[in-house]
């Protein structure tokens, strides 16, 4: 019986390993999976608008590559890391996809970097903050496209301490995010040689910000860094304005995108400093393909909703230029290729699986210099993708020693 | 002396009067909830949706109709009373007979509704609306610059809660409320319509709830989520003041405003719970609340 057993299961794996070498198409089909928060905190800035941005990318790859079809499954986390890590792995294990967007939340793409790994299958990091994906947490599948918390602080921190803001003071959320975001800054501060003379810890989702912004003003520092992000910053930029502390402090968002300024308005936040990985209107490049969004979704994308596009259409590329969509081999081919489109120049993925890229210092522009709606940033530096991240020294990446 | 455990006096001051701006929204929002609560029973949990709603209504009226903040602090009111009145008739109607954790359940479920179709119709990073250009700009107190739409804010929000108030506790009209709560049939007998009373209530919390909401509009950025945000607080004050208990609720929603201010100060990490730490000693200590009086 056993032995019956045993030439059956020779035999398929066999047939198995004959079907596999002509097949270099999984299921016959591509199929990209877009896992983010489709209707919570964070759905403005990435969300259904960045789904939208993959089908471009789809749409513009023709639909399909070597005449296998291109498909897309998009799922929401609600901001759980559990659910994005059961979707995770339901769609590799029943649906065979073969390759994995994360949008934003950090600990929602944690989780899902790890099913990723345990699959062997490509993972992309785009809306996620957190450096840990390629530091202490990397994987051989895990690459990080747009942007982290280190290349934030290096960003805001060093470029404004650059410009004269020699002192600052931190308004940070309370939790690991707001608090790791604090400490990145601090560093990048105090080394460009400016200091930090206090820090005010809040809830989050605090609903004022008044009593925390008379703290800050008594310090009398020249800087005031936003460690928060989304309704946060924007409330506690909101009663910055309102008790005059802009007049005395200037802002430093150390996380903030265009989304948020544009729901504050140019009137409350011109002035301000942050740092992003893309903007639309930077070359003539973004701005065609921006427009080309904004015929569909009636807004200016987010770097994150660029940074989908590009992502998706590296991904196909790379597919194309293998002949297969297994994911080693797309995944040695990312590794190679260059990233050259309109979302980076000249980027790279190192073997911590960090997409190097520029990085870009933002001065919000004051309403009379806008020229036209979404026109709100200057481009008041760029930091050079080796200098954006974490360096070779900092890391703590086991693939990158 | 200049200081108070290390604080500089001026700071704090500053403090508690920013502690006041604050606990006027809890005493507002506290107050419809007691009103509900007292004369309907009913634990409104869609007050904070209410309150979201009064804000999107300001919004709206000054986005496609360039009604301002004025008219928009009249408007709001009455078309989330109407609101309130279609809720009442429609639904919360057929729950009075039964358990409270009906009422509780449907207007959660409310809540969540309304939370979900102004998120799709209008996103989550939120809106802005400016403050009225009579009230812009700042008073400097000496030890403090305060912005003279916050002080607006205490000066309305005191004025509608003793308003409130006084109706309830001290007119004919408020008089004949308690009553028909108290004894529905019997106040029937006398020839009034209970049901309208009723029904008028829930109009007049959801009202509040509003007017709240439009007076925070200029304050905090108008999101979908800004009513879930407050809400639990709220309700944190109405069961620290006593449920049901009307002059307890704005005296509570005040008070718990400043400790909440001087938290921010002594350990702000700690502002968002000291109103949950409160209230569960004053459950352990008097279980119907500082205000409320023992069934």
């Amino acid at each position: 019986m056993t032995s019956k057993l045993k030439t059956i299961a020779a035999a398929c794996g066999l047939a198995c390993a004959a079907s596999m070498a002509h097949a270099q198409y999984s299921g016959d089909v591509i199929r990209i999976g877009f896992i983010t928060d489709m209707s919570g905190l964070y759905s403005d800035i990435d969300g259904p608008a960045g789904a939208e941005a993959i089908r471009m990318a789809i749409a513009d790859a023709g639909g399909a590559v070597a005449g296998k079809k291109v498909e897309l499954l998009v799922a929401d986390h609600q901001n759980k890391a559990d659910v994005a890590a059961s979707k995770a792995r339901e769609w590799f294990d029943q649906q065979g996809v073969d390759l994995l967007i994360g949008g934003t939340n950090s600990g929602t793409s944690l989780a899902m970097a790890k099913v990723a790994a345990e699959k062997h299958k490509p993972f992309i990091a785009v809306g996620a903050g957190t450096s840990a994906l390629t530091n202490e947490q990397c994987t051989p599948y895990t690459i990080h496209w747009a942007y982290d918390t280190m290349a934030l602080a290096k960003g805001t921190g060093g470029a404004v301490v650059k410009a004269g803001g020699k002192s600052w003071y931190f308004l940070t959320a309370d939790y690991a995010f707001g608090q790791s975001l604090q400490n990145d800054t601090t560093n990048v501060v105090k080394a460009a040689g400016g200091n930090v003379v206090g820090s005010v810890k809040h809830p989050l989702s605090a609903s004022d910000f008044s009593s925390f912004l008379l703290q800050a003003q008594a310090s009398k520092a020249q800087i005031l860094g936003l460690a928060n992000a989304g309704g946060d910053t924007i409330n506690a930029v909101k009663a910055a304005n309102e008790f005059g502390i802009t007049k005395t402090m200037k802002l430093a968002g150390l996380l903030v995108f265009i989304n948020d300024i544009h729901s504050l308005g140019l009137k409350t936040t011109q002035g301000m400093y942050l740092t992003d990985s893309w903007y639309w209107n930077k070359d003539a490049e973004t701005r065609a393909w921006s427009r080309k969004f904004f015929e569909k979704i009636k807004r200016m994308p987010s770097s994150l909703q660029a940074a989908d596009y590009s992502v998706a259409a590296n991904y196909l590329a790379a597919v194309k230029a293998v002949g297969g969509d297994d994911a080693d081999k797309v995944l040695a081919q990312l590794r190679k290729s260059k990233v050259n489109d309109m979302f980076a120049k000249n980027g790279y993925v190192r073997p911590d699986g960090r997409m190097v890229h520029d990085m870009y210092l933002m001065q919000v522009k004051s309403p009379d210099k806008s020229t036209e709606p979404w026109d709100y940033y200057n481009v008041a530096a760029t930091i050079k993708g080796d200098d954006a991240f974490t360096t070779k020294a900092e890391s703590k990446c086991s693939l990158w020693k | 002396m200049t200081e108070l455990f290390g604080i500089p006096i001026q700071a704090l001051l500053g403090q508690l009067l920013l502690g006041l701006v604050n606990g006027s929204f809890y005493a507002m929002l506290s107050l419809g909830l007691a009103v509900i609560f007292g004369l309907l029973g009913i634990v409104n949990f869609a007050h904070g949706a209410l309150y979201m709603i009064g804000a999107y209504v300001a919004w709206i009226a000054m986005e496609k109709w360039g009604i301002g903040y004025w008219w928009a602090l009249l408007l709001a009111p009455i078309v989330v009373g109407a609101l309130g009145v279609a809720v009442e008739r429609l639904l919360l109607k057929h729950l009075y007979k039964l358990d409270p954790l009906y009422g509780l359940l449907l207007t959660f479920g409310l809540a969540l509704i309304a939370e979900g179709i102004f998120r799709d119709q209008f996103g989550v990073s939120g809106q802005q609306y400016s403050v009225p250009e009579a009230l812009q700009g700042a008073t400097n107190l000496g030890f403090m610059v305060l912005p003279n739409y916050r002080a607006w804010v205490v000066v309305a929000s005191l004025t509608v809660c003793l308003g409130t108030w006084f109706l309830i506790e001290k007119t004919p009209l408020g008089a004949t409320l308690r009553a028909g709560t108290e004894n529905p049939a019997l106040v029937q007998a006398f020839g009034i319509n209970v049901p309208l009373m009723v029904m008028l209530t829930y109009a007049g919390g959801a009202a509040l709830a509003a007017l709240a909401g439009v007076l925070a509009a200029p304050v905090i950025q108008i999101t979908p989520l800004m009513g879930s945000n407050l809400i639990i607080v709220v309700f944190a004050v109405v069961v620290i003041g006593g449920m049901g208990s009307i002059l307890g609720s704005i005296l509570t929603g005040l008070a718990l405003g400043l400790v909440e201010g001087l938290t921010k100060v002594f350990y702000p990490e700690a502002s968002n719970i000291v109103v949950f730490v409160i209230m569960a000693i004053v459950l352990m200590i008097r279980p119907a609340g500082l205000f409320g009086k023992e069934k």
